[in-house]
């Protein structure tokens, strides 16, 4: 008499089967989720933040900016600190310029004397309003939105500027 | 020590042999019949890759007692490390000359598994786990860079993110999926150091394996002998044969070299890290500190460069399917040429394929450390103006010669040879420019060169070309 063992046995061999793809299930939709998270696009990356009194900007000018990222953890250290380009060019008319060369990310720098922002890795260079004046940048300085109010310049920031995402 | 000193040496042998069987796994794989032409030297380079690997889990494993993976403390241990963990200093020197010499005696072993026909039948798939084990170490090559948190790190992950941002459609998110949020910083590092510590060597253990027990089982290719044409009927029978009739058992034979090979790259590894030492970490991975020129480590410096060196518009195709192209063809070799001649004597394509790879990535990855697109920020200031182009001038040449310094010519043009490589240099521009070109090109740009119009008052530009028209050689 061996059909009911038989289908015991298959029975068995269907509940092993059956009991891991849900273990596999229950753990691997959470790990997926765990591990591509930050992937989701989110919107609350972006948020204002406070610059200081226009007054440390003198009209003309170009300076360098420094901000904590909003988003962030206590573990960050330096990295949760992140610089941008001010430009008064005057009364409350701005530009704020990403430091992040539109080529492939590395830090643009300001020269007052020729006006132009130069990028030492492959040598793209942009006019001082953040256009495109040579090499490799495929567009202009990454500018963020900003905003003056009660004397203090505020910009929308806490994302890195990417082509794919500029600010 | 005399036979009977031995006794007590075997008789735990024995016991272990008894309950554990591992001599009598191992045993025949080491004495595995291989053709006695693989006892070559040019045969060492896989074992040598081999035994590095195993230096890089020593020493890594090391440096992860003390390293702490957190943007926060990561710069701190590393310099610790450096100077007040005993031996610290010479544990990341190892592992730093370790994985340069992991990619390097790699790609050697590369080259001359394909030089010698070694990835056609029926090795094909020996081969493709083979470039597997190349991409992984590349992945701990760049990710171990990222573990070392200084601003060659921290910039090299914009790079990274830069390039991923390409990618139509997915860029975005996949930058986020690299960086662990949507900017570089303490969720990017745990990130880095998982892949690096975890993921890529569970998979590269997982495949070397792999690449051994096919390399056991299938057999170590023979010397190819020209006119020697492989094919799926006869090849695995004349393999059997060769080795029947004239092979060598691999240990201690062909091992000799093996054994040879791996402790000369163990110590120049060794050298290495005690003549120069441990590399970095360079400035405090600070993003507000951007006076920085970052460069990746040498296995990229040729793309660093092909991406100073391309034109704009051809960029992205060139970075969203250069990659798909180069490791699909990579893969596709065995495919392709999978049987047929195997000595290089008899492929002049494969020969100059590889000659051809070699010359460019070499070149560019020369042109990495030349680096002569990038502009000399320094230049304006501190590059002196050669005394014979200042000698017997006239007051409006001399005023020019202070414009070009100070609007900062000097950053793209040299003189005298200092100064930047980015533009062409200015010793002996009268002689291929005329005044009225030099001033169009000063106000208009053009031609990789800014536009200065809005930026020199007319008096400065009249100086300026004044100055210009007297640089004859
Ligand atoms: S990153 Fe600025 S020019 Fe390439």
């Amino acid at each position: 008499m061996t059909p009911p063992s038989q289908s015991r046995r298959g029975f068995l061999f269907r509940l092993g089967i059956g009991l891991n793809v849900l273990g596999a299930a229950l753990v691997g939709i959470p790990v997926v989720g765990y591990i591509f998270g930050p992937a989701r696009r989110r919107t609350d990356g972006q948020s204002w933040i406070g610059l200081g009194p226009i007054g440390a900007f003198p009209a003309g000018e170009t300076r360098l900016a420094t901000y904590e990222n909003p988003v962030r953890v206590p573990w960050d250290g330096a990295t949760a600190k992140i610089a941008c380009w001010v430009r008064h060019i005057k009364g409350e008319r701005f530009q704020v310029f990403a430091v992040n060369c539109a080529h492939l990310g590395c830090p643009v720098r300001w020269f007052a004397q020729s006006r132009l922002f130069m990028c030492p890795c492959h040598g793209g260079a942009y006019y001082e309003d953040g256009s495109r004046a040579s090499g490799p940048p495929p567009r202009g300085l990454f500018e963020y939105e900003y905003r003056v109010r009660d004397g203090a310049l505020w910009v929308r920031g806490g994302q890195l500027p990417t082509l794919s995402r500029p600010v | 020590m005399s036979a009977r000193g031995l006794g007590p040496v075997r008789s735990t042998l024995g016991w272990l042999e008894e309950r554990a069987g591992l001599g009598g796994a191992i045993a025949p794989a080491l004495d595995h019949p291989v053709p006695r032409s693989t006892a070559s030297w040019w045969y060492v380079f896989g074992s040598a890759t081999l035994a590095l690997f195993v230096l890089q889990v020593v020493t890594g494993i090391c440096l992860a007692l003390v390293y702490v993976p957190s943007a926060e403390g990561a710069y701190q241990s590393l310099l610790y490390l450096n100077f007040q963990a005993p031996f610290g200093w010479f544990l990341r020197a190892v592992h730093f000359w370790g994985s340069n010499a992991m990619v390097a005696v790699m790609t050697l072993h590369m080259i001359q598994v394909f030089l010698w026909g070694a990835h056609k039948y029926p090795r094909e798939l020996t081969w493709i786990v083979g470039v597997f084990l190349f991409l992984c170490t590349l992945g701990m090559a760049f990710t171990g860079q990222i573990l070392r948190w200084d601003q060659d790190a921290y910039w090299g992950l914009g790079i990274g993110a830069s390039i991923a941002s390409r990618a139509p459609g997915v860029g975005d998110a996949l930058v986020s999926l690299l960086l662990g949020g949507p900017i570089i910083a303490g969720r990017t590092l745990s990130r880095f150091f998982a892949v690096h510590v975890f993921l890529v060597p569970g998979i590269l253990i997982g495949m070397i394996g792999l690449h051994i027990w096919l390399v056991l089982r299938i057999g170590i290719n023979e010397w190819p002998m020209p006119g020697r044409v492989v094919t799926r009927e006869t090849y695995r029978q004349r393999y059997e044969e060769e080795v029947h009739k004239d092979g060598v058992s691999f240990f201690p034979y062909a091992a000799r070299k093996d054994m040879v090979a791996c402790g000369v790259v163990v110590l120049a590894v060794v050298l290495c890290a005690v003549l120069f030492g441990p590399f970095g970490p360079h400035g405090v991975p600070d993003p507000t500190l951007i006076d920085t020129a970052p460069k990746p480590d040498f296995y990229f410096l040729a793309l660093y460069a092909l991406f100073a060196l391309l034109p704009p518009w051809t960029e992205t195709v060139v970075i969203l399917v250069g990659p798909v192209l180069a490791i699909g063809a990579l893969f596709l070799v065995p495919f392709i040429a999978g049987t047929g001649e195997k000595s290089w004597k008899r492929r002049p394509v494969a020969v100059l394929g590889v000659l051809v790879i070699v010359l460019t990535v070499t070149t560019l990855a020369g042109l990495g450390v030349a680096v002569p697109w990038s502009p000399q920020m320094e230049a304006w200031t501190a590059a002196a103006t050669p005394v014979r182009y200042v000698k017997g001038r006239t007051p409006l040449e001399l005023q020019g010669a202070l414009v070009l310094q100070n609007k900062q010519c000097r950053t793209c043009h040299s003189l005298g040879g200092g100064g930047g490589r980015r533009g062409p240099a200015l010793d002996g521009i009268a002689t291929r420019q005329t005044r009225d070109q030099l001033i169009r090109q000063v106000l208009q740009g053009g031609g990789n060169m800014p536009a200065y119009g809005k930026n020199l008052s007319p008096a400065e530009v009249n100086a300026l070309v004044a100055f210009m028209g007297t640089l004859r050689p």
